[in-house]
């Protein structure tokens, strides 16, 4: 929609009578992140993510042409100095570089996740929650089978057994990440099917699939946000977890679990070969869980 | 026009079954307000729910028009009738804008000229075109229940089913919304069954009320009788003495 002369982006953005669907959508989501932005904590943990999200894509740039990968064995384990701002490790490669590599990997990993376990868990949920019966016994004595293993035994097991990589930690995690989201949208999706505007998208003769994906999936998108974004911290812990055993990347790709894991031999003496990617991976777990708090402050349903 | 025999409905709570509605039988007349009160759990709501095929009853005979309905038939019976609830902020899904909420039913249907057909229902019930892309946290009480009205009558179908479509409301609104469902009445020419636990409701809207108690018909009554209060059954008189207040015995 073309903004009048007299308006303002704001005006055009808060007012209680927008003339189309894409300036009541627009609305909408500027409320939103005007209240992620209002507060403090939510706004951090977004700042930290978009960080993380800049180095991932500027990591060449930032890394003044210096490879992740390059060994200089003639300086090896060297302390912090203006070469090598994080100094090197073990095989002379510069920490800095690889960290800031380090960081593709790691949001290669959570968005993948992402991706295979939200709808995974969302499908799960919803059916089991809609349809009732056989059906939803069936679904969550499933969920609950793999909510009986603790979760890093668990992708331990599927990454040993699928083979170190980072595809295979991505599919390892997801398998054992999806049940909380399939119990989540369960629960939303029994509480929202007692509703009376779904009573009266049935009396419209709306089929089950509509409902489902038209009325209940988008009130249940919400709550499972939050847990991911929430959860997002674990998961990295769980990635960086795996590649510390050495089943999650495989050298030489940089990944912060793997560098902390390369670190530890050097610990006393090298300190800054396994702090540095710890730092990294407490910062951005730190900034998905500021984030996490905020989104539910903001997509709490009982606020609208 | 709607024609109920026998109807019974049963809830399961765990083991125990909980027999809501028991042999309720009537008959609503073509272009007539039927109306049902009671008091709360008297089953007057599981019987609107049981004619809108939300829930599952069984019955001698349930038929519409002369033809039987049942719940699995949701796509026919939504042309046939619709269903006005309680809670206006319950019934309008929060994610929606009034325009989607009403285009729903349209896409359902394939229906075209949609574009048109949500501004006139849009007009039809009070409401202007400025609350057409608002999302309903935008809207006061009497404007989500005027949308849901309209989403109501978007197929324009023969009968409209009120089930307390003004408790929610604060009394001025509330009057607002029955002078509105009145001359929705005339202009769709609508057939309605009213439930409500307000006797004053149901005898300002409906010709003939039936009053029920655990789940039974107790009586069927005329407005008219029931405005002079020549009421057939102990139970009809003792609501009316109820819904008249407190009176202090000096």
């Amino acid at each position: 929609m073309i903004l009048q002369q007299s308006q303002t982006l704001s005006q055009w953005l808060q007012t209680d009578a927008p003339v189309s669907a894409r300036q009541a959508a627009a609305g909408k989501t500027y409320r939103a992140i005007r209240s992620i932005v209002a507060n403090p904590a939510a706004l951090a943990g977004l700042i930290i993510i978009l960080l993380l999200i800049a180095v991932a894509f500027l990591a060449p740039f930032l890394a003044r042409g210096i490879s992740p990968i390059a060994q200089d064995l003639d300086n090896r384990l060297h302390a912090p100095d203006l070469a090598h701002w994080f100094g090197t490790d073990e095989l002379g490669r510069d920490i800095y570089s690889r960290t800031l590599y380090g960081a593709r990997v790691t949001l290669a990993m959570v968005l993948l996740v992402s991706v295979i376990v939200v709808p995974i868990g969302l499908a799960v949920g919803t059916l089991a929650g809609f349809l009732g019966g056989w059906i939803d016994s069936v679904l969550m004595r499933i969920t609950d089978i793999f909510l009986a293993f603790p979760r890093l035994v668990l992708a331990l097991a599927f990454a040993a057994a699928l083979g170190p990589g980072i595809e295979n930690a991505v599919i390892a995690i997801s398998l054992t990440a999806w049940p909380p989201y399939a119990r989540i949208a369960r629960a939303e999706t029994v509480t929202i099917s007692k509703s009376d505007f779904i009573s009266a998208a049935k009396m419209q003769g709306a089929s089950t699939w509509r409902i489902l994906f038209k009325h209940i999936v988008p009130l249940c998108l919400s709550s499972v946000i939050v847990r991911l974004t929430l959860d997002m911290a674990g998961i990295i812990l769980t990635a960086a977890g795996l590649g510390f055993l050495g089943l999650g990347a495989q050298p030489p790709t940089a990944e912060w679990g793997a560098m902390v894991s390369a670190g530890r031999e050097v610990i006393l003496d090298q300190w800054w070969v396994a702090t540095i990617p710890g730092v990294a991976i407490f910062i951005v777990s730190l900034g998905f869980n500021l984030l996490g708090d905020g989104l539910r402050d903001v997509f709490d349903p009982k606020s609208t | 026009m709607i024609d109920v025999e026998n109807l019974n409905v049963t809830f399961k709570s765990g083991n125990a079954l909980m027999h809501a509605v028991r042999d309720v039988s009537f008959f609503v007349e073509e272009g007539e307000t039927f109306g049902i009160v009671g008091e709360s759990g008297s089953g007057k709501s599981s019987v609107l729910r049981a004619i809108a095929g939300l829930i599952e009853s069984t019955h001698s005979k349930l038929s519409i028009n002369g033809k039987p309905t049942s719940a699995r038939q949701a796509r026919e019976n939504s042309r046939l009738m619709q269903m006005v609830f309680q809670d206006p902020y319950g019934s309008l899904h929060p994610r929606h804008t009034v325009d989607s909420i009403l285009r729903e039913a349209l896409i359902i249907h394939s229906i075209d000229n949609q574009d048109k057909c949500i501004l006139k229902a849009i007009a039809d019930v009070g409401l202007g075109v400025e609350h057409r892309y608002r999302y309903p946290h935008q809207l006061s009480g009497g404007q989500r229940q005027r949308v849901a009205i309209a989403r109501a009558l978007i197929l324009s179908p023969p009968i409209l089913l009120l089930d307390e479509p003004t408790s929610a409301l604060d009394v001025s609104v509330q009057a607002e919304i029955l002078n509105l469902l009145g001359r929705l009445r005339e202009s769709y020419s609508l057939t309605n069954i009213l439930v409500s636990h307000d006797l004053a409701v149901v005898a300002h809207l409906c010709s003939r009320i039936a009053v029920m108690q655990f789940g039974r018909i107790v009586e069927v009554i005329s407005a008219e009788d029931l405005r002079r209060g020549k009421t057939k059954e102990a139970y009809t008189a003792e609501l009316i003495f109820a819904s008249r207040g407190f009176s202090r015995v000096s």
